[in-house]
């Protein structure tokens, strides 16, 4: 089925995906889904509630992984 | 100790700001810390190295909040580092103002309110207030953490005698400093004054040569402990000789008048 395509905000970036779910747009990304946290609009989204998290047109991504900190 | 996890050192490393991904990992090994501090970031090119590196340092991963002005974004932060780093612990870190780096102690207490009520182990990156601390212990925090000096200052304990007041007014917690020591001295000083720990990053990270650094700091810190264990004397206002005066030699000039008789 052909998605249709959306502008939407990762990583404070805006970028045009198909991805209708979280979990499709870390696959379209190519990241590593046990690599990577997620939250969508400020609120924090389980790896196994990223398939359950549908993207609407203007959402806001956030994909964060280990840094350095201290 | 921490949350029931007994550590023998008692030094906490950060992992920021060092020179190269190999200078850290040496850093880490020489400071015989068993616990290191990490933040999440968006990805950035050296992602996988890092995450390999923290694999293979086999340390206690401490993920921070830091960067955080709201409740809100702690939280979900804590959430994040949770799943990403298999952790309850989290240094939970709400920053009031992003020039003096001082901890908003309102947004602090609500999202220690919150996180403690999901099940985390919070360290809070507090300021030396004593009501303050009471209200984040009331929360379910079960080690406190005030600063030292603003952090990256290399200032050491800037309010030493409120610092005192608070260990022991805390006498059962425990309470590690952390930020703004610059100098192995500094660290021991708040060890031989009974804090359980020290946690530095910017003093290690930025010394000239950093691996030499954290072994100093590691060793200060062990020396402070034990000091600390072994019981300092009580400070004094006057001199007291140490040599007994017992058995001491006459070897003055003799005295005219017995000469004479």
């Amino acid at each position: 089925m052909q998605e249709a395509a959306m502008q939407i905000e990762l990583n404070g970036t805006r970028i045009e995906t198909e991805a209708p779910t979280l979990a499709a747009l870390i696959a379209e990304r190519g990241l590593d889904p046990a690599a990577v946290a997620t939250a969508l609009d400020g609120a924090f989204v389980a790896r196994a509630a990223r398939a359950g998290a549908p993207l609407i047109p203007g959402a806001r991504v956030e994909v964060l992984s280990p840094m350095q900190g201290g | 100790m921490f949350y029931d996890v007994d550590l023998h050192s008692r030094l906490m490393l950060g992992t920021a700001q060092y020179p190269s991904p190999a200078v850290l990992a040496a850093a880490i090994e020489a400071s015989g810390a068993e616990v290191i501090t990490v933040s999440l970031r968006r990805e950035g090119a050296a992602g996988q190295a890092f995450r390999d590196l923290l694999r293979q340092s086999g340390r206690r991963i401490l993920p921070n909040t830091a960067g955080c002005h709201t409740a809100r974004e702690a939280v979900t932060t804590a959430q994040m580092a949770r799943e990403l780093f298999g952790t309850r612990w989290i240094k939970l870190e709400v920053i009031g103002h992003a020039d003096t780096l001082q901890p908003d102690p309102f947004a602090l207490l609500e999202a220690a309110r919150i996180l403690c009520a999901e099940g985390f182990e919070v360290f809070p990156y507090t300021t030396e207030d004593l009501i303050l601390g009471e209200r984040l212990i009331e929360a379910g925090c079960r080690v406190l953490m005030p600063w030292g000096a603003p952090i990256g200052s290399g200032q050491g304990l800037r309010h030493e005698e409120a610092l005192r007041s608070y260990r022991a007014h805390f006498a059962g917690v425990p309470v590690v400093i952390d930020a703004g020591i610059g100098a192995p001295s500094q660290a021991a000083r708040a060890m031989e004054m009974g804090f359980d720990a020290v946690l530095l990053n910017t003093a290690v990270a930025r010394a000239t040569d950093p691996v030499a650094m954290a072994r100093a700091f590691g060793t200060a810190i062990a020396a402070g402990r034990m000091a600390f264990e072994a019981g300092l004397m009580p400070r004094r206002d006057m001199a007291v000789a140490s040599t007994p005066a017992l058995g001491l030699a006459d070897l003055g000039p003799a005295d005219l008048g017995e000469a004479l008789a």
